[in-house]
């Protein structure tokens, strides 16, 4: 039986395909429509997923929404009753939208369905809606290696729900507690993104690399203030700081009068200030995130940890929840965020709706390492390069690794784009810039020419994870990029006082460890664990690179500039490869060099996307 | 036709047959927003849905 899940209309949709409870492919829809964080209907994914199964449209036995509408309509309502008359101009922008389209969201799915997928099924019929939590817990509970676990989810909002305990034991999960809107740790992270001067439900990763750099020294205030926390973990806001709930923006002037000041202005410069805000707004949401932990451990005797939610990708705080052992086994959702709800949703129906037997790879986990997206034959490959009138050479799979890897040790930046695209947030080797971690200008160039964003911003590293322990205070899987563990004392430089003053891109760069570029400026890194069985040309060619050289990881970060979604075709690549100052660019087995290139294809990529 | 029926099982469902006239005043101010402005476009920083 196969099942679409969908996920839509307020970010990151996506579309999931299952058969028999087996995840077949995955993808987001901004990387169809080069639209980051693209929310409308997932038209290109759904069609991938079909295309990659192969098989026709009245093989669906039924699509899934990731979410029910009129839940969310009952939270709106409700929300705009218990504080009117404020509000007014918030409800009178969002009426109009659910008059004329979100309460009638079963048709404009099927609508949408049949504009995608044709009229030869009815397509009304086929749909079924999960809760958003419940879409959450399952993505996370029903892929992971285990029989039995506590799942935690953590978001912005979903219907009402913002975080959620359920308990998973074989094919069944069930919630068991809940914490309601407009209560929400995502929306407490959202609310201080928006303060800092970063976009709400895209900037967030922003802040959590921008808290190194600051101290804590408003948590305090945080807690005395915005947020009570009791000693279960659970949460309550003072809403009268918050504008969220009924207005247009996040916060308020009463909330600006606590932090001393109103919101930073989108691109003005950083200053000590947001970065203390930063620090302080991570550290509150490490504490809550350990002490929920603390207390589902306490009740209900799991030894296993599931995580998903938008929170769940904030890998700092997973690394602080490992660093607590609190749970013997940790597994998160690579796609956490709202994208993974229609894997979710998918999954609920397979063995919640039609109560199936559970398949368990206890070996990994069932998300084949979440290379789920489209890949590319050769032939492919070839007929896109020659269309964009790129200078290729086609090399054996030996080969390119040889040249690939001795590019990486002569300090070259290289777009690597191979097998199938990742599904969630982060390039895992799929749809990378790799480059060599030892070097000490690396960092700068990445940001600089190639990615083209903040100066702040670290870079992760992807390392063999049979010598992950001799390099990170960190001996566990780590497949999604999903963990953060500092790097070993033997491998730290020690920083002179004058070094560790300085401010900002400065203090970035300086050399802190053999491996400057994948180094924070607190020795943390946000490591990928590469495994053979999931990714078995990535782990050949950092072997190579590891036999050359000695060391056993390359930095890698997402094949995309700011703004930009991650490449999806290598046309995407080669444009991106020609948009920014890449030296090499490896496509399956074709590689191509920039300065073998016609020039005139060269085209200005640095302002090309709108910044996120 | 479906959808009322669909909508009305939701509010017996979840013990919220209050919101039904609620529900209708909403969707006329709502019709009547549309007529005066001519655009959905909705200006949030957070939307909240």
């Amino acid at each position: 039986m196969y099942l679409l899940g969908i996920s839509a209309f307020y970010h990151d949709s996506a579309a999931c395909l299952i058969k028999d409870g087996n995840i077949l492919a995955a993808a987001q829809e901004e990387r169809f429509s080069r639209k980051k964080h693209d929310a409308g209907f997932p038209h290109n994914s759904i069609i991938y997923c079909l295309n990659e199964a192969k098989i026709t449209p009245e093989s669906i036995a039924n699509v899934v929404f990731y979410e029910k509408p009129f839940l969310k309509f009952e939270r709106l309502l409700e929300t705009y009753l218990a504080f009117a008359p404020k509000g007014y101009t918030s409800f009178a922008k969002s009426m109009p939208l659910w008059v004329k389209d979100k309460l009638f969201q079963k048709s404009l799915l099927a609508k949408e369905m049949t504009k995608t997928l044709g009229d030869d099924v009815n397509w009304h019929k086929k749909f079924l809606f999960s809760e958003h939590h419940i879409s959450h817990a399952a993505s996370a509970f029903y892929p992971s290696p285990f029989d039995s676990a506590a799942v935690l989810t953590l978001d912005g909002v979903g219907e009402w729900t913002t975080s959620a305990l359920a308990l998973g034991k074989g094919k069944g999960l069930k919630i068991e507690k809940e914490i309601h809107f407009p209560h929400s740790l995502g929306l407490l992270y959202s609310a201080f993104t928006y303060y800092t001067g970063f976009k709400v439900n895209s900037g967030e990763y922003k802040v959590m690399g921008l808290a190194p750099y600051g101290e804590p020294k408003y948590a305090k205030l945080i807690r005395d203030n915005l947020i009570h926390v009791s000693e279960d973990g659970s949460f309550q806001f003072d809403m009268s700081y918050f504008n969220f709930a009924t207005g247009l923006t996040m916060t308020n002037k009463k909330f600006d009068s606590l932090f001393g000041g109103p919101p930073r202005k989108s691109e003005s410069s950083l200053t000590q200030k947001e970065m203390d805000i930063a620090a302080s707004v991570q550290k509150v949401t490490e504490d809550i995130v350990i002490k929920i932990a603390k207390y589902i451990s306490k009740e209900t005797g799991e030894s296993n940890l599931c995580l998903a939610g938008g929170v769940a990708l904030n890998c700092v705080a997973n690394g602080a929840l490992f660093r607590e052992k609190i749970f013997e086994n940790i597994w998160i959702q690579p796609a956490a965020g709202d994208s993974g709800g229609s894997l979710g949703a998918a999954l609920a129906t397979w063995y919640l709706h039609y109560n199936k037997e559970r398949k368990i790879y206890k070996r990994s986990d069932s998300m084949r390492g979440t290379y789920l997206g489209p890949s590319f034959s050769d032939d492919e490959i070839e007929a896109e390069l020659i269309a964009c009138g790129a200078k290729f050479k086609k090399l054996t799979e030996r080969g390119l690794i040889d040249k690939v890897a001795v590019a990486l040790a002569d300090e070259k930046a290289i777009g690597w784009m191979q097998g199938r695209m990742e599904f969630g947030p982060r390039a895992l080797g799929s749809r990378s810039i790799i480059a060599d971690p030892r070097s000490p200008f690396m960092q700068k160039q990445l940001n600089l020419k190639v990615k083209y964003r903040e100066s702040f911003r670290p870079f992760a590293p992807s390392v063999l994870r049979e010598h992950v322990s001799e390099w990170f205070e960190y001996d566990e899987d780590s497949p999604y990029m999903l963990m953060v563990a500092t790097v070993k004392e033997h491998k730290r430089y020690s920083v002179t006082e004058e070094e560790e003053s300085l401010f900002g891109l400065d203090k970035l760069y300086v050399k802190r460890s053999s491996v400057p570029a994948i180094t924070h400026v607190d020795y943390s890194a946000r490591i990928q664990t590469v495994h053979r069985e999931t990714n078995p040309l990535y782990h050949a060619l950092i072997s190579k690179f590891y036999e050359m050289t000695g060391c056993p990881l390359v930095v890698n970060t997402s094949f995309n500039v700011r703004g930009e979604p991650i490449i999806c075709t290598p046309t995407d690549a080669f444009k991106c490869f020609m948009g920014t100052e890449l030296d090499a660019l490896a496509i399956g087995n074709y590689l191509l060099i920039k300065e073998d290139q016609n020039i005139t294809l060269k085209e200005n990529y640095e302002n090309r996307y709108e910044l996120d | 036709m479906e959808f009322l029926k669909e909508l009305w099982l939701f509010l017996r469902i979840r013990k919220k047959l209050w919101l039904a006239p609620i529900i209708m005043i909403m969707l006329i101010i709502g019709g009547l927003l549309i007529l005066a402005e001519g655009s959905v476009v909705a200006p949030f920083i957070y939307t909240m849905f």
